[in-house]
């Protein structure tokens, strides 16, 4: 590269930690947009100092120090009451998050329900890639029927394990109004930003519980190349997971 | 703060509701808890007495939420506290597990019931090796075992202290009995007796703006090489070493010229203590030891006790609990062990005396 061409630095948000970059997820991992997302999204609210992150354990706990932002890693399934528990404490802080389906829909499930009928004033970001990525590959509660994971070598059968789950469907019939619930995927990086800047607004406006499911992708487990990585996120996992709003708080015109 | 409690207060109450004064007079802020036998009316004091003071509550989906909710509140800056018994205490080892990893002030008040499972919801001993020793670490713990309503009301207070001081999770341990039943003491604004309450601070949610004020706060609590885990840990148990001296706490009597020294803890020392005096009266020289904290335990003071006694008797509400910890204490020293061991039920004077005469032949 000669001198006089300017080098091009990739546009990080403000509020990612910048020493740590490039991250530790794998290569063509989802995680990375969500929190490109989440990133702008604390940048434009303007909430980088008031925020505390708290990561479950699975692939979400790489993202421990990804945030130039107060962040505590805590137990799989845990991260929920952690971030209940500082914002019962302090209610002034806006407290995310963020979670894999494992951690969030199977061993956190009791968590993520009670949260939400409560109608907690946390935001919970909860990453669906259909499979437990940080241990190899096992089926979650959103993996699609047929699909062959570690523990379902021959398919997911649904007469033996049942269909997968649908939280943003779940959360919305149970939480009560002033919740905010929405799923958005990082094929659509500009919806899910905006899904996630209204999640975290309305915890900021003390609305109510705010939860947005992100359909990501897992090239790592799924064995899958960069076409069918997306073809599957496109196609399959948009046809049982249906993007977009499911609950948007009544908001009175001032 | 205005003080909760003005000068000394002597008053007739359960120890639960003891509980929830002191957590009220050490400036406890906000209580997490599930409901579970014997220790329900710690939440339920706590609920009406909390608003008055402007302290908050809230009652989670199980034991693992309160657990955590109170990691949170505690990280958050806030004098955070639970309560629990039994299968609560089991489910609870899994957030006292983080509180240990990353030396959270967590105070829990442990009110022991039957077991194993769900035993009964009346009182027992036997939660002494899941609250010194509970979870997948090394026991890196505070455990007061209270012998009564006045030692509550101390050790709750004494308890915040220690664990904001020293930061590892700190247990006030009693029972069903003492949980349930009436009994005198004197409640007291610790300020007045010179007690000194430890201030919080979060460590999470700081103030100041990031990048202007201050770096961000990055909390680890997985680390990716053995060795890293390795170094913390080595920190841990030199900084819990370097407190034992501090904390440690046990009551001995008559056991420089004694024969068999009884050793109890919580409210079977009070039955231990007034069999010695029992058999002191009919000239036998019996000796006296409780350890007042299980972890660390007292294990200079005992081998001490010991020096001139040539036998042991432990006395506990449980088979083989208390006398474990005992043993691993007196390692190498030459002493016959005995015990009266009664899982789930209560023990009175009466069945010491007659063991020590037994064992003494």
């Amino acid at each position: 590269m000669s001198a006089a061409q300017p080098v091009i630095q990739p546009k990080m948000p403000k509020s990612w930690y910048k020493s740590n970059k490039p991250h530790l997820f794998c290569p063509g991992c989802g995680h990375g947009m969500v929190l490109k997302a989440l990133g702008e999204a604390i940048d434009e609210l303007g909430i980088q100092s008031k925020a505390v992150f708290g990561c479950d354990i699975g692939c979400s706990l790489l993202a421990w120090n990804f945030l130039d932002v107060d962040s505590t890693q805590t137990h799989h399934g845990r991260t929920t009451p952690v971030m209940v528990g500082i914002k019962r404490s302090r209610p002034e802080l806006i407290t995310i998050a963020y979670m894999g389906d494992g951690g969030g829909y199977a061993i956190g499930s009791q968590h993520t329900v009670n949260a939400a009928i409560r109608n907690e004033k946390i935001t919970v970001i909860l990453v669906n890639n259909t499979n437990y990525g940080m241990t190899g590959g096992q089926m979650a509660p959103t993996t699609l029927p047929g699909q062959i994971t570690e523990t379902t070598p021959f398919g997911r059968d649904p007469e033996e394990t049942g269909y997968p789950t649908r939280g943003p469907e779940m959360v919305a019939a149970i939480a009560s109004e002033g919740a905010y619930v929405a799923r958005g995927t990082v094929a659509n990086f500009r919806q899910l930003k905006g899904f996630i800047k209204k999640a975290l607004e309305n915890q900021i406006a003390g609305r109510g519980f705010s939860f947005v499911e992100a359909l990501s992708v897992c090239p790592t487990n799924w064995r899958t190349n960069a076409r069918d990585t997306w073809a599957f996120l496109e196609d399959k996992m948009t046809q049982y997971f249906p993007v977009g709003e499911f609950k948007v708080p009544q908001v009175k015109e001032e | 703060m205005a003080s909760v409690i003005e000068g000394e207060k002597k008053v007739f109450m359960t120890g639960n509701e003891v509980a929830a004064w002191a957590a009220l007079a050490a400036g406890a802020d906000i209580m997490f808890g599930y409901p579970i036998t014997p220790q329900n009316e710690v939440m339920h004091y706590w609920t009406r007495l909390a608003p008055r003071y402007g302290r908050k509550f809230l009652q989670t989906e199980d034991e693992i939420s309160a657990g955590f909710t109170t990691c949170g509140g505690l990280q958050a800056g806030c004098k955070a506290f639970t309560a629990t018994a039994g299968p609560g205490n089991v489910l609870m080892q899994e957030p006292y597990g983080m509180a240990e990893a990353m030396r959270l002030p967590l105070l829990a008040i442990i009110q022991q019931r039957g077991g194993p499972s769900s035993g009964t919801v009346v009182y027992s001993q036997q939660e002494v090796t899941l609250t010194t020793y509970g979870g997948n670490g090394e026991g890196h713990r505070i455990v007061y075992s209270t012998a009564s309503h006045q030692e509550i009301y101390d050790y709750v207070i004494k308890g915040f202290n220690v664990a904001w001081k020293y930061r590892f999770p700190t247990f006030v341990m009693g029972d069903g009995y003492q949980a349930k039943m009436r009994e005198s003491m004197v409640m007291y604004d610790p300020a007045a007796r010179g007690i000194e309450l430890v201030p919080a601070n979060p460590i999470i949610g700081l103030s100041g703006e990031i990048g202007v004020d201050r770096e961000c706060v990055h909390l680890c609590n997985i680390y990716s090489l053995e060795e890293e885990l390795y170094e913390v840990l080595q920190k841990m148990e030199a900084d819990y070493q370097k407190m034992t001296p501090e904390v440690v706490e046990y009551d001995a009597r008559f056991c420089e010229d004694a024969e068999i020294i009884v050793v109890s803890h919580g409210v079977v020392s009070r039955a231990g203590q007034d069999a010695v005096k029992i058999l002191r009266a009919q000239g036998f020289p019996a000796g006296y030891f409780r350890p007042i904290t299980l972890r660390p335990f007292p294990q200079e003071a005992l081998r001490k006790a010991v020096e001139n006694c040539k036998k042991v008797l432990v006395v506990e509400s449980a088979l083989n609990q208390l006398q474990r910890l005992v043993k691993e204490n007196l390692y190498d020293v030459a002493l016959e062990v005995d015990a009266l061991a009664k899982p789930a039920v209560g023990i009175i004077a009466d069945e010491i005396v007659a063991r020590y005469k037994e064992f003494r032949k």
